[in-house]
């Protein structure tokens, strides 16, 4: 007989007189995934939430062990998705940060430019999702339209809409597209012209306010505990983007403002992003038209070799903050590699934010989290 | 006061519901904003990007001639074990022995389309193309080959 | 010129020469039952696809547009699918309570059917208290959620029928005002009268401010009883996945389908009636030439264009505003729309004894 340990636990015990255990997922609408929480709840007040993980578990960080230097990256897409060129880019750093290779401005350039895109177009889906985890179904459709325009720029320039591939160790895997700029500034007229629509629909609407305001409070000081990162985290008032603490690329030659919030609530969340789609808006103008002219990769050997050693980069995903750790025995191939998640750490902080609130909280709170499940688990 | 305060919170929360109200009205009147493609109805004027990663190709020329050396770099170069190369040796004219592809196998099935093999090629004998329907009965027509039947190597390529 | 009035008297006369009056009245429920029916069918296909098309067009898409020239009969398609469907029972479900519960929903559905005007004289059921017997039976349309809710044998069913039931019992309260300043008004529960009362003008434009309230009140109200969005939590998609009906499938799950439009058009009938003037054609003052011109729209196309107005209003709610929390709505209904209400029902005795109203 299995003996009932911290790990083991008895899992026929479905609940105290007077609660019911509700398992949520893996398969439910709000998950977004294959998340699975279980709910103990009391009424509709919940009283514990226990997330159960690895529905979507591909072993990433085994798989890129027996893959090159060069090969592994590609993996890394499919971890975010919804920022894969950031977590490309995390990894391109490490490498490039492991074996001193020089990447041309214009890379560099283009890589951040490419890193907003991305941060954009995935607050753009997590704000059409998050409506409609409330109910709202009709802002899901006008923020995919924005969002469509940047993936068409993607399918342009790298020729994915969703994992690109298009960062390589040195620089970028080819030049961009003639009519990126062009197109990148078309985006950026129609995103302003469309911002109110949100505010409207969204923002300024009574239900979503009611629905958000209070709900599902972190306090700075659990954010930090539970390690919090990203929008959750600055929502709370904890300054943490690692674009500003710890610049990489050109982001110590642009200005944009670092958005704070203090309630820490689902609304501070909610703000926080959507702020911050107004500063990377920012960032790009504040690059496209100086894009210097150049070479798009820098010169590397063939064969990537990292150096005996252990390396370690971070990069602010529109999660929050990934850290890419690399245990090198001097191969061709990593000997160990670890993933620090943005989305796994901010998970660990619902039952705290959530336990206590209503269900309907849940879904407000979970959508603030902005989880994506493969991201989790990895 | 507290009527003044509860009063002014139905009218703001009224207006603020007039206003997404009138958003959506706004679009339910304009059809000229819908944003729909109906997809296998636009086929002829659907156009993918150039550069867009549909499947991998090895152009040939009208002399059914390609450029692949039967190097294998694209098959070391693959992530996942995608692209096979199968090479022979031919004889040339001279009388030397000369190593050629006698195929150049793609599993369609196996490939995310991360262009690396593309990026290795030193002799530029394949690339990605904007293809996207894929979609067959038979999970064997999945696996190609790449180089066509009697191909040869173009002239000069080494 | 046609009119429905025409045609129920030919029917009438008809009968009458022919049959003795026992037969009469069995031949006339007959044709009532296959009438009711066929609206039943034709209601839940017309609204599907409108529901459909109005949230493609406010969701800049196109909607159902394969089956038939522009969708039309892409809700007969779904319908044959639903049909050829299995209807799966839950092991552990209370089986006939499981199997009951949809059909007590319709039926909610067809009795109240019975006190509403179509046209001009063309109405199953005039009787007295028509108010009073609406306001009754719509409060019955709980019984079949509690009932599917609790049969399932399902937690987020069980969850989304309690849900439903404290917020049809709350907003049935002050769906019940809003009425109830009308029959103010007009000092009758008849429909007949409520609707002859409206000749000169319809009530929410002469009723002043009263009628105005309450003609808000009440679409709030009745898109709450029949759980649609933002007070759909009953169903409540995103939290309890499908609430009530979870467990259902196949034709049963399409009755509560059916039945969700069907109340959908009796409450936006009753909306018509109460505020609009029913198949009354919009008369302004003394201006005979416009009234007379009015007159010759038919009346039953004067009723179905002010309910699908009012029904096209509710969804356009759906599909503008994000759904409450469980204690919101509760807080909206006992907090602001109750004593609102209660305010307004005073304001509007006030205005009718002094006969302020035109």
């Amino acid at each position: 007989m299995i003996q009932e340990t911290e790990i083991i636990k008895d899992t026929t015990h479905l609940g105290d007189e007077g609660e019911l255990v509700v398992n949520m997922g893996p398969q439910h609408p709000a998950t977004h995934g294959v998340l699975h929480l279980v709910v103990t709840l009391n009424g509709e007040t919940i009283k514990k939430i226990e997330p159960h993980l690895g529905y979507i578990h591909r072993s990433i960080e085994k798989m890129c062990e027996s893959l090159t230097y060069r090969q592994f990256i590609y993996v890394t897409s499919r971890m975010d998705y919804l920022s894969s060129h950031i977590n490309n880019l995390g990894c391109a750093l490490l490498i490039e940060k492991g074996m001193q290779i020089e990447v041309p401005e214009r890379a560099k350039y283009v890589r951040v430019i490419l890193s907003e895109l991305t941060r954009i177009a995935s607050h753009e889906l997590w704000l059409g999702a998050m409506a409609m985890d409330l109910g709202a179904f009709t802002p899901f459709f006008y923020a995919f339209r924005e969002r469509e325009m940047i993936t068409d720029i993607m399918e342009d320039t790298c020729g994915a809409r969703l994992t690109m591939n298009y960062i390589v160790p040195g620089g970028l895997m080819y030049d961009i597209h003639p009519d990126f700029q062009k197109k990148v500034k078309a985006f950026i007229t129609q995103f302003k012209s469309k911002v109110t629509e949100y505010e409207d629909l969204v923002t300024n609407n009574v239900i979503f306010q009611s629905r958000t305001k209070g709900v599902g409070i972190l306090s700075a000081e659990d954010a930090i505990s539970y390690g919090c990162t990203g929008p959750v985290a600055r929502a709370s008032g904890v300054s943490c983007d690692i674009r500003k603490l710890f610049p990489y690329e050109v982001y110590d030659k642009v200005e944009f403002d670092e958005v704070i919030e203090t309630a820490g609530d689902s609304f501070a969340r909610y703000m926080v992003r959507v702020k911050e789609m107004n500063q990377s808006i920012r960032i790009i103008e504040q690059l496209i038209d100086n894009i210097p002219e150049g070479d798009f990769v820098g010169k590397t050997k063939n064969v990537l070799k990292l150096p005996k050693g252990e390396f370690y980069t971070r990069v602010e995903t529109a999660r929050g903050e990934l850290g890419v750790y690399i245990v090198s025995e001097g191969g061709t191939t990593p000997h160990r590699i670890k993933f620090r998640s943005p989305g796994f750490s901010n998970l660990s902080a619902l039952n705290h934010m959530a336990a206590g609130s209503k269900i309907g909280d849940l879904m407000a709170t979970m959508g603030t989290l902005d989880l994506v499940i493969p991201d989790i688990d990895r | 006061m507290f009527i003044k305060d509860y009063i002014s919170d139905v009218y703001n929360g009224v207006t603020s519901l007039l206003k997404g109200m009138r958003k959506t009205g706004w679009y339910f009147v304009h059809p000229k904003e819908i944003i729909t493609e109906q997809y296998p109805d636009n086929r002829a004027t659907l156009k993918l990007a150039d550069r867009f990663k549909g499947e991998v190709v090895m152009p040939h020329d009208e002399n059914n001639e390609h450029t692949c050396t039967g190097c294998t770099a694209c098959e070391l170069a693959c992530p996942n074990g995608t692209i096979k190369v199968v090479t022979k040796f031919e004889t040339t004219p001279e009388g030397k022995k000369k190593k050629a592809i006698d195929a150049l196998v793609y599993r369609l099935e196996l490939c995310t389309m991360c262009n690396l093999c593309v990026a290795a090629c030193p002799s530029d004998a394949i690339k990605m193309a904007p293809t996207f329907e894929h979609s067959v009965f038979d999970r064997t027509k999945l696996t190609k080959i790449l180089n066509q039947p009697g191909s040869k190597i173009k002239e000069g390529i080494e | 010129m046609f009119s429905l009035e025409g045609l129920t008297a030919m029917i009438q006369n008809w009968l009458a020469a022919n049959f003795n009056p026992t037969m009469i009245l069995v031949l006339q429920c007959v044709i009532v039952i296959l009438l009711a029916i066929t609206l039943f069918a034709v209601l839940g296909l017309v609204l599907v696809l409108m529901e459909r098309k109005v949230a493609a067009h406010i969701q800049i898409r196109l909607g159902p547009n394969r089956v038939g020239p522009g969708g039309m009969f892409q809700t007969v398609a779904d319908t044959l699918k639903l049909i050829m469907k299995e209807g799966l029972t839950p092991d552990k479900a209370d089986k006939l309570l499981f199997n009951l519960a949809p059909f007590v929903v319709m039926m909610v559905g067809m009795l109240l059917l019975a006190p509403i005007a179509f046209a001009k004289n063309f109405q199953i059921w005039d009787l007295n208290i028509g108010v009073l017997y609406i306001s009754s039976i719509s409060s019955l349309s709980v019984i079949g959620i509690l009932m599917a809710g609790w049969a399932s044998n399902n937690k987020y069913s069980l969850l989304g029928a309690m849900r439903s039931g404290a917020q049809i019992v709350s907003y049935e309260l002050s769906a019940g005002f809003a009425v109830l300043s009308i029959i103010v008004f007009t000092g009758s529960l008849q429909i007949t009268d409520i609707i002859n009362s409206q000749e000169n003008g319809w009530w929410l434009f002469k009723g002043h401010i009263p009628a105005i309230i309450s003609f808000v009140i009440f679409i709030i109200a009745v898109t709450a009883e029949t759980n649609r969005a933002p007070f759909d939590l009953a169903e409540a998609e995103s939290e309890l996945t499908a609430g009530f009906h979870t467990e259902y499938s196949g034709m049963r799950f399409a009755l509560f389908f059916l039945a969700e439009y069907i109340n959908i058009f009796i409450v936006c009938a009753i909306g018509a009636t109460l505020f609009l003037g029913g198949w009354m054609p919009l008369h302004i003052g003394h201006w005979e030439g416009f009234n007379h011109l009015m007159d010759y729209i038919p009346s039953s196309v004067w009723f179905m264009g002010k309910t699908f107005f009012l029904i096209f209003l509710i969804m356009w709610f759906r599909w503008t505003f994000p759904r409450l929390r469980v204690d919101q709505l509760l807080n909206l209904e006992w907090k602001y729309l109750l004593p609102i209400s209660l305010f307004n029902l005073l304001l509007a005795t006030v205005i009718a004894i002094y006969g302020w109203h035109f």
